[in-house]
């Protein structure tokens, strides 16, 4: 009954394709996100810079490390010359996820003589478009997912024969791995189950079938399908197909009426990122309430526009699982900024005019239960609102949701992460105090205070004979603080004082390195501050208010 | 004329059960009763509130020199009880002090300060969406701008929070007005110790239910990091080192202790 072939197809994958994108894949650099490395050039990674690692870690292991914020829309924008570079190879190129796009195999196949030339010729093309140095793989199998795993042998292979991780290391070998057809079952076997979680967002699933023992994809294969659907239920029913290199779409996946593409006219054509990008956002909720209506979600999208003198643009975007209104917008958002903000070649000559999102291929919504009494998904879709609203008016950058790091001054332990990039109906660690564990010497310790001046505000601190109070290189204080005096107001007496707390940062920079020391000062009126000493000029950093 | 005496008592008034009828009134009083539709503020201060909470709908204020401190408290458990809170502006509020506060910071949107023409449509926008939304408006507010918010937050039981700066920026007066005053640290020496808590003096005035004000001294936080009510004897014997076992013995682990040597 479940015996649908998955299709052959051609995964094409650049690993740490966000340090690409970024434009810093040639020197020790990192991608991170939430704290966390998402991705390292090829000299971080020969470092001991690895996916996942602490930002603090990987500074220690290599302290002149270039560090750069993660942003997707970047990244999709830097891949978008990749994907339409092949538009010459094959009539239909998915986008999974900036960095990774896949092909059906079976026409370019014939075209050009089997998989191997095609998957050849497709990684010719895809260094072409990305520039030289890039490392591209492509494995070819049946099923995305069994050609996704092909892909990142192929990188392993790579990096095994150049463990300096020196340039693009196709010289050797053609980064390409072809699964003959039917080798797919036994080519998965043999992988580990956490490969799942490269194409599924079921971690405790996962969890549960490593600890039951069920630790490569052969082994949760040789199961029964049935059992497993009635014991884990339809995340496990998915899994096992993608274990057996069957096609994980459910077997009611289908082509919805063509009806239900919602379109929009723009008037005047949009030419500038910010205002696509609120059109898109629209669009899609438009088009997630229709289907949502019909107890719909979309796992394939097409994005269209069309300019003002006629041009089309096209592009498939997929996703594994259900496409959510936030992740929909995202992808048509990053989709207009790589067409707008393209290179000249790629860019249309006029304003987008017209905006259509098909649905290329739809499952049934999971329905998702709201709480009875206004659950948290309730709340979440008008928090969402509620910034696509502000997001509209002010920019997008005008809402932030803060994250966390490690750091000694209170303005260095917390920084504000555009909601734009970030997913707010799921958990954050990096808003969690517990996210930041490591110790801090130097740090002001608790309580933090209330009013944290992003500019320090310039003071004069004084002893008891009015002479200007410095610290010495040792982190000794001159003479005890009497008087604090800021601009505009009359001096204070202090009457109470504790530090110093040196800070020695940056030390390996010389462009970032400060030697600070701070000090907590109660004044006469009652009221605490916190004050740094940087070079004997006196700075009020913050207010215990 | 009326001789109570000699009335004769025609049928004993029934002496009325007044557990069954409180069990009665529970019964048939709504879910969500608008009384009771408040928001939950940490215990101290739920004390000193008329409903012991915020109440969903009203305006509030914390004014005096540990506004910002109040508000972050009083905004704390709804963040950890699910619900979202809005910061508009205010881009020096300490989100460390936040978390230490027991804001979780999962929930809080950071909006950047809006076009002052812009201001009232963001604010009524997050009211819509989160339940407390964090302010201090930077010029005055019109009173058909004011009646619009209230109207708002009333119909979707919103909080709007103003975070210190002056009252005076309101054409009308908030329903709650928190206000921190005097405050003792304790901890700090001459040159040793640390900041280690704080005693303040709040008093909690307005309109609707809360007409007398009522006062009370909490340690905000306490030296244990958590609000907790300040005991009687500190109150009546107000000594610059309640704790005379820090000050003797300064915090070695947080700064080295500066003595004269030679």
């Amino acid at each position: 009954m479940s015996a649908v072939e998955a299709t052959r197809t051609l995964v094409l994958h650049c690993p740490h394709w966000s340090v690409v994108a970024a434009g810093v894949a040639h020197e020790p650099a990192i991608v991170v996100r939430a704290n966390r490395v998402v991705a390292a050039s090829a000299a971080a990674r020969a470092a001991g810079i690895s996916v996942g690692l602490r930002r603090r870690e990987s500074q220690r292991r290599c302290p002149h490390v270039l560090v750069v914020d993660h942003d997707p829309g970047r990244d999709a924008r830097a891949f978008e010359p990749v994907a339409s570079s092949l538009d010459a190879v094959a009539p239909r190129v998915e986008v999974t996820r900036p960095g990774t796009l896949a092909i059906a195999t079976r026409g370019p196949s014939r075209y050009f003589g089997g998989d191997r030339a095609v998957a050849e010729r497709t990684a010719q093309m895809a260094v072409g478009a990305a520039g030289g140095g890039v490392e591209v793989c492509v494995g070819v199998a049946d099923g995305a997912f069994a050609a996704l795993l092909a892909a990142h042998r192929v990188h392993h292979r790579v990096e095994a024969a150049h463990p300096a991780g020196t340039g693009s290391g196709a010289g050797a070998q053609e980064p390409v791995l072809v699964v003959p057809p039917g080798a797919t079952p036994s080519f998965l076997a043999p992988h580990p189950v956490d490969v799942l979680l490269d194409v599924l967002d079921e971690p405790d699933l996962v969890d549960v079938w490593r600890r039951l023992g069920l630790r490569t994809l052969g082994r949760v294969a040789e199961l029964p399908a049935a059992d497993v659907l009635a014991r884990f239920g339809t995340p496990g029913a998915t899994a096992h197909r993608l274990a057996s290199g069957l096609d994980p779409r459910p077997l009611d996946a289908r082509r919805p009426a063509p009806e239900l593409a919602v379109s929009l006219e723009l008037d005047p054509p949009a030419d500038r990122v910010d205002r696509a990008a609120f059109a898109a956002k629209a669009l899609a909720d438009r088009l997630h309430a229709r289907l949502g209506a019909d107890g719909l979600a979309c796992t394939h999208v097409l994005v269209e526009a069309e300019t003002e003198h006629g041009e089309t643009l096209a592009r498939h975007w997929r996703h594994e699982g259900a496409l959510g209104a936030g992740a929909l917008a995202d992808r048509v958002r990053w989709q207009l900024d790589g067409w707008l903000t393209g290179s000249a070649g790629l860019r249309p000559t006029a304003g987008i005019a017209h905006l259509t999102l098909v649905p290329v291929e739809v499952v049934a919504a999971r329905g998702r239960q709201l709480g009875f009494w206004g659950g948290e998904t309730l709340v979440d879709e008008r928090i969402l609102r509620a910034v696509a609203r502000v997001q509209g008016t002010a920019g997008l950058d005008a809402v932030a949701v803060p994250e966390l790091r490690g750091g000694r001054g209170p303005a260095d332990r917390v920084v504000r992460v555009s909601a734009a990039t970030v997913d707010l109906t799921s958990p954050r660690p990096a808003a969690r105090p517990t996210s930041v564990a490591e110790p801090w010497p130097g740090q002001i310790p608790a309580p933090a205070p209330a009013t944290v001046l992003e500019d320090p505000e310039p003071v004069d601190v004084v002893d008891a004979g009015g002479r200007p109070v410095g610290v010495t290189g040792r982190a000794e204080v001159t003479a005890a603080p009497a008087r604090l005096a800021r601009a505009g107001r009359a001096p204070e007496a202090i009457t109470g004082w504790a530090g110093p707390w040196p800070a020695d940062e940056h030390w390996w920079d010389p462009t970032r390195h400060r030697r600070r020391a701070r000090f907590q000062v109660l004044d006469a009126s009652g009221t605490a501050h916190l004050l740094a000493v940087e070079a004997g000029r006196w700075w009020l950093e913050a207010t215990y208010d | 004329m009326f001789d109570t005496g000699a009335v004769p008592v025609a049928a004993p008034v029934p002496v009325p059960d007044l557990a069954a009828l409180r069990l009665l009134g529970d019964r048939v009083r709504p879910l969500a009763g608008a009384g009771e539709r408040t928001l939950a503020v940490p215990p101290p201060l739920a004390d000193l509130l008329p409903h012991r909470g915020l109440q969903r709908g009203s305006t509030v204020a914390t004014t005096g020199t540990v506004a910002s401190t109040l508000a972050l408290a009083l905004a704390g458990p709804t963040t950890r009880a699910g619900s979202w809170a809005a910061v508009v502006g205010l881009h020096r509020l300490g989100l460390v002090a936040a978390a230490e506060l027991g804001v979780d910071l999962e929930r809080v949107l950071l909006v950047a300060e809006p076009a002052p023409d812009a201001w009232p449509a963001t604010v009524a926008a997050l009211l819509d969406a989160v339940d407390v939304v964090l302010v201090r408006p930077a010029r005055p507010v019109g009173v058909s701008v004011q009646r619009r918010l209230t109207a708002r937050a009333r119909d979707r039981g919103s909080v709007l929070l103003q975070v210190g700066g002056h009252l005076g920026a309101w054409a009308q007066a908030p329903d709650l007005v928190v206000a921190g005053t005097t405050a003792t640290w304790v901890g700090l020496g001459q040159g040793h110790g640390r900041l280690r808590g704080r005693q303040v003096e709040v008093a909690v005035s307005g309109r609707r239910g809360a007409d007398r004000p009522r006062r009370a001294l909490l340690w905000l936080p306490g030296p244990d990091g958590g609000l907790a009510p300040v005991e009687e004897p500190a109150r009546t014997s107000p000594h610059p080192h309640p704790s005379p076992r820090l000050a003797s013995h300064p915090d070695r682990s947080g700064s080295p202790v500066l003595r004269e040597v030679g």
